[in-house]
């Protein structure tokens, strides 16, 4: 086959384009151990800015590289910017709660560049050299794709330059692999951390201007790249640069040769990569083993049941709640049902992420396992809704299952990630599978029984089984099981030593979260009437973050405060403006610095400063 | 006759029946809109433009039954379980007498959904796909827009006239682009069963790798390529392909490509020869759409776009079909929408009976570089009616309970 040189060639070029956002991610992550969702958007901003200089210059080569160097340079300070505003003020609050000012970032900018440059996407013309060519094993083969190819070795080489040769750099692979040791011999953690992150924001950027002459600057750029990016880095190993540069080689190759043997599955592929992978390295290729933060040494304080005020206080909201058929009307009855759920949603996640201490990025998976399971029984053999609300979390539990046998051997980051990749790859199934699952048209028809029918009726079912599930997975807590999965989660290898299975005790909890989230999809689906692929998307499964991170971590009240609050101000601000997103967004990045412990913990806080003063 | 109590509270009755008619005709008939407003701005923002435009004139003329129509827009995100609890707030909190919206087809489907299971009218007005009129069409459900196959159809016929025997696809790997192939493939063959397919490309949607692509695609060899990429991943796959010399010297069929608010972020490098789907836009010579297009021009100050047509057109579809019920209760509202006539820039259309799918037509052109931007030429436009196919096909299509 004659083509195959001129496919390899066009991976390469591929290759480096995904390098150039990776890199700056896994440098990032390195030094400030900040998972940057909002890594894409600066990759956006820095399309746009590339447009916006470069169709202001002259369309010769000389000038293309001087608009380049100059987008660079800009959101390199956009960077700055977001550094000292934001996350400056973040970095003492617990693990991952970072990555929700990151979200919130990612909101916010998507309605400033809207606002900046309009919704129309915005290519920038072409000069002459761009467009030209050259001629490999009879093939044309765009000229600009070689330059990438070279591009990509050459910003590793100038990197690792950079760190190696330079006391910056000595410095920031010391803080790299352990930067509480850095900060105890006296170097000054915040100019290296903003340097750090204008260093990633400016690679973004420098990513977003190359890309241009290939694609365009659209309003998509930031969620299409920041998956890829998460990939890149996990498979070459989190802080690792030339793991990253492996792992883009990798995948991008793969790509280019998966599109003309495997066309209609490349959208797995690349996640199918990320779980091998993880599977046999679970540190990625390149990626050595996590030195524990320190912190997180320091036992997590220990749930307590809570104060009979509190009590007193969730009851008489459960009676509020049982009689709010009676005060509010129709549409606010399906607002409480929609609560409902993700309170289910929420507290499940909670379970594996707090008192399990594994952190999941695909929560959503599992109220899609659920929601399709009720769906798709109901069109198999038209199964009623009793049999569906049943056969959800069957079905999600024994998926969470086979699941949990390898996601258990991982842990922190990575964990995430894998599971980040098991929600893509079912999200990719529903959505491309149109045969069986109808694909994006989802599936139609999940009618309630005549008895359920009635709205009200409907939302005390989901009352009824949302404040039940919660409560039974409260229950477990304060059993043996619970405080023996509290213990694995705070020090795996005292655990193991009194005799504790931990990754048994993991595997039930992925197991129980999964089931509860199934049972919060297909209760969800039979309130809407229909499913859709969208219920599995990456967002999902940051809102369902976003619950338990706003509401905190060390409650069990926090993931059902967190989701009451959540539903109700994401309701309020899409009816009320265009603009919901920047509300949204900074409305969640000024909860993270107010209340770094999320809003139930900081009552917690301020209740028992009242107390023990 | 003596003078009961029952004459006189019949007589206090009927004296007040005016009263209360004409309380009922000054509340505005409400339209609840829902719509991908801020994930896909480029083709909502024109046409929610378009849409007040045409209730202001429709209200300048007296308003539809002697009410004034209202509009109440709300934004999906892009997701169908949010369109389905803002219907639930349009319909219970906001009390509008008819849904309409949506711009993807599972928000499309979704709302359809909706409206079956609480008897609502909707009225979708841009969702393409098939199955929201036939497989998974209902009573309440109207469609306006020509569907996936309609614009499949038009384009088979014209792929049928030329000589290309090899044809290759690329489309975006889901329903719209798993169903526009499938059609394509399924009419050309029918015309032309000497056609051959030598191969499928299937990005997936809004993540094409392009030069991987076009390359694949160089490999296959074949005369004539069908293409359903729209959006980013089309601007991204005619820059490689027109490097790559994809294009030269094949036939290439595009669907939606002439729409403005596809063909215009290629610029100058918008390809040329390609036949496609689309909208002339301001080129179309009619008094009815040179009118449209000035005041929109006048009101806005930008070109009238895809969208904007849809928008306007849904609202004088709406206008129409409700003046022809002549009430706002659903099930009247069912019977008027079938069959309704209505007025649209580029023509006098309808709600077909048969199906609730609208007859507003496919304009088919060829693309062509008009100074450093694409433009369609030899455009013909074809009346929505006459790319559909017989009622029988189709009623086999509907389930029963839809009709």
């Amino acid at each position: 086959m004659d083509s195959i040189l001129p496919q390899l060639l066009t991976g390469l070029a591929g290759a480096s384009s995904l390098f150039l956002v990776a890199s700056g991610l896994t440098i990032i992550f390195g030094v400030t151990r900040i998972v940057n969702f909002s890594h894409g958007s600066l990759m956006m901003l820095g399309a746009y800015i590339g447009w916006s200089i470069m169709t202001r210059l002259p369309r010769e080569p000389e000038w293309f590289v001087l608009g380049v160097i100059a987008t660079a340079l800009l959101t390199a300070l956009i960077g700055v910017v977001l550094e000292v505003v934001v996350l400056r003020r973040v970095y003492r609050a617990p693990e991952l709660f970072q990555l929700l000012a990151t979200f919130g970032v990612v909101l916010v900018l998507q309605d400033v560049t809207l606002w900046l440059w309009g919704p129309v996407e915005l290519p920038l013309p072409r000069g002459r050299w761009l467009r030209q060519f050259v001629d490999i094993a009879g093939s044309r083969f765009p000229l600009y794709d070689l330059i990438l190819i070279a591009i990509g070795p050459m910003v590793l080489g100038l990197l690792w330059l950079l760190m190696s040769r330079t006391r910056w750099g000595t410095l920031v692979r010391a803080a790299t692999l352990d930067r509480e040791m850095v900060a105890a011999l006296g170097v000054n953690q915040r100019t290296l951390f903003t340097t750090v992150f204008a260093l990633g924001a400016g690679l973004a950027g420098l990513g977003g201007a190359l890309s241009l002459p290939n694609s365009s600057a659209n309003l998509n750029i930031d969620l299409t790249v920041i998956t890829d990016a998460f990939v890149v880095v996990v498979v070459g190993g989190l802080g690792s640069l030339t793991g990253a540069f492996v792992a883009s080689l990798l995948i991008g190759v793969l790509q280019a040769f998966g599109i003309v043997l495997v066309p209609k599955i490349t959208l797995v592929l690349v996640f199918l990569v990320m779980a091998v992978v993880l599977v046999f390295r679970p540190n990625g290729l390149l990626g050595r083993p996590q030195t524990d933060a320190r912190e997180a040494t320091v036992a997590a304080p220990v749930i307590r049941a809570a104060p009979p005020e509190l009590r007193a206080l969730g009851v008489a909201a459960l009676l509020l709640a049982v009689a709010a058929p009676f005060i509010v009307g129709e549409y606010y009855l399906t607002v409480l049902t929609d609560a409902c759920v993700a309170i289910l949603f929420a507290v499940s996640l909670h379970f594996m992420m707090g008192p399990g201490g594994m952190a999941s990025f695909g929560h959503a998976a599992w109220f899609g396992i659920g929601a399709y399971a009720a769906g798709l029984a109901m069109q198999w053999i038209g199964a009623p809704m009793p049999v569906g609300l049943l056969a959800a979390p069957i079905v999600a539990g024994v998926v969470a299952a086979l699941f949990g046998w390898f996601v258990v051997r991982l842990s922190g980051v990575y964990l995430s990630m894998l599971t980040l990749a098991f929600a893509q790859i079912v999200w990719a199934v529903c959505f491309q599978w149109v045969d069986v699952t109808g694909g994006d048209n989802g599936l139609l028809g999940l009618v309630r029984p005549e008895w359920a029918h009635d709205a009200r009726v409907f939302y005390w079912l989901a009352l009824a089984l949302s404040v039940g599930g919660a409560l039974l997975l409260r229950r477990m807590l304060y059993a043996p099981y619970g405080y023996a999965l509290r213990a694995a989660r705070d020090s795996a290898a005292r655990a193991r030593s009194i005799g504790l299975d931990v990754q048994s005790l993991r595997i039930v909890a992925i197991v129980i979260a999964g089931a509860a989230c199934g049972l919060s999809g297909a209760l969800f689906s039979y309130g809407k009437g229909s499913i859709f692929p969208t219920y599995i998307t990456i967002s999902h499964s940051v809102e369902a973050l976003l619950m338990v991170l706003l509401g905190g971590l060390q409650t069990v009240a926090g993931p059902i405060i967190g989701a009451l609050v959540y539903t109700g101000l994401a309701d309020i601000l899409v009816r009320s403006t265009d603009l919901w997103r920047l509300v949204l967004g900074a409305v969640i990045v000024l909860l993270v610095v107010a209340f770094p412990e999320g809003i139930a913990g900081a009552a917690r806080r301020l209740w028992l400063r009242g107390r023990e003063a | 006759m003596p003078v009961s109590r029952r004459l006189i509270l019949g007589a206090s009755g009927s004296l007040a029946l005016p009263g209360l008619l004409r309380a009922q005709g000054t509340a505005p008939v409400r339209i609840g809109e829902i719509n991908s407003y801020t994930s896909n701005p480029a083709f909502t923002l024109p046409y929610r433009n378009a849409m007040q435009m045409a209730v202001e004139q429709v209200n300048a003329k007296g308003g539809v039954l002697g009410r004034q129509l209202e509009l109440i827009t709300r934004d999906d995100a892009g997701r169908p379980q949010d369109a389905v609890r803002l219907a639930g707030e349009l319909v219970n909190d906001q009390k509008v007498d008819v849904l309409a919206g949506a711009y993807l087809s599972n928000v499309g489907l979704a709302l359809g959904e909706y409206a079956a299971q609480n008897k609502k009218l909707y009225v979708g007005g841009e969702p393409l796909t098939d199955s929201m009129v036939w497989e998974k069409g209902n009573r309440y459900t109207f469609r306006l827009r020509p569907s996936t196959y309609m614009q499949a159809a038009i384009l088979a016929e014209e792929a049928a006239k030329l000589p290309a025997k090899r044809w290759a696809t690329v489309s975006p790997n889901y329903e719209f682009g798993q169903s526009g192939v499938k059609w394509f493939k399924q009419l050309l063959t029918a015309r032309r069963p000497d056609v051959t397919f030598v191969g499928e490309q299937w990005p997936a949607l809004g993540r094409v790798d392009a030069g991987a692509t076009v390359q694949a695609l160089e490999a296959m060899k074949p005369d004539g390529i069908f293409n359903v990429l729209f959006g980013p991943d089309l601007t991204n796959f005619v820059r490689q392909g027109n490097t790559r010399g994809l294009f030269e010297k094949r036939n290439v069929v595009s669907l939606l490509t002439g729409e403005p608010e596809y063909l215009d972020p290629l610029g100058d490098e918008a390809p040329e020869g390609w036949i496609v789907t689309g909208y002339p836009g301001e080129a179309i010579e009619a008094p009815a759409h040179k009118a449209y297009a000035a005041d929109y021009r006048r009101r806005f100050n930008a070109k009238p776009m895809c969208g904007s047509l849809v928008g306007y057109a849904l609202i004088n579809s709406i206008a129409a079909g409700v003046a022809k019920a002549g009430s706002t209760e659903t099930e009247k509202l069912v019977d008027g929408f079938r069959g309704a006539r209505f007025d649209t820039p580029v023509g006098n259309c309808e709600y077909r009976a048969v199906d609730h799918q609208g007859t507003l037509g496919v304009f088919v052109g060829k693309t062509a570089l008009r100074g450093n931007a694409g433009v369609m030429t030899d455009w013909r436009y074809i009346d929505g009616k006459d790319l559909l196919p017989g009622d029988d096909f189709v009623r086999g299509l509907r389930p029963a309970s839809a009709n």
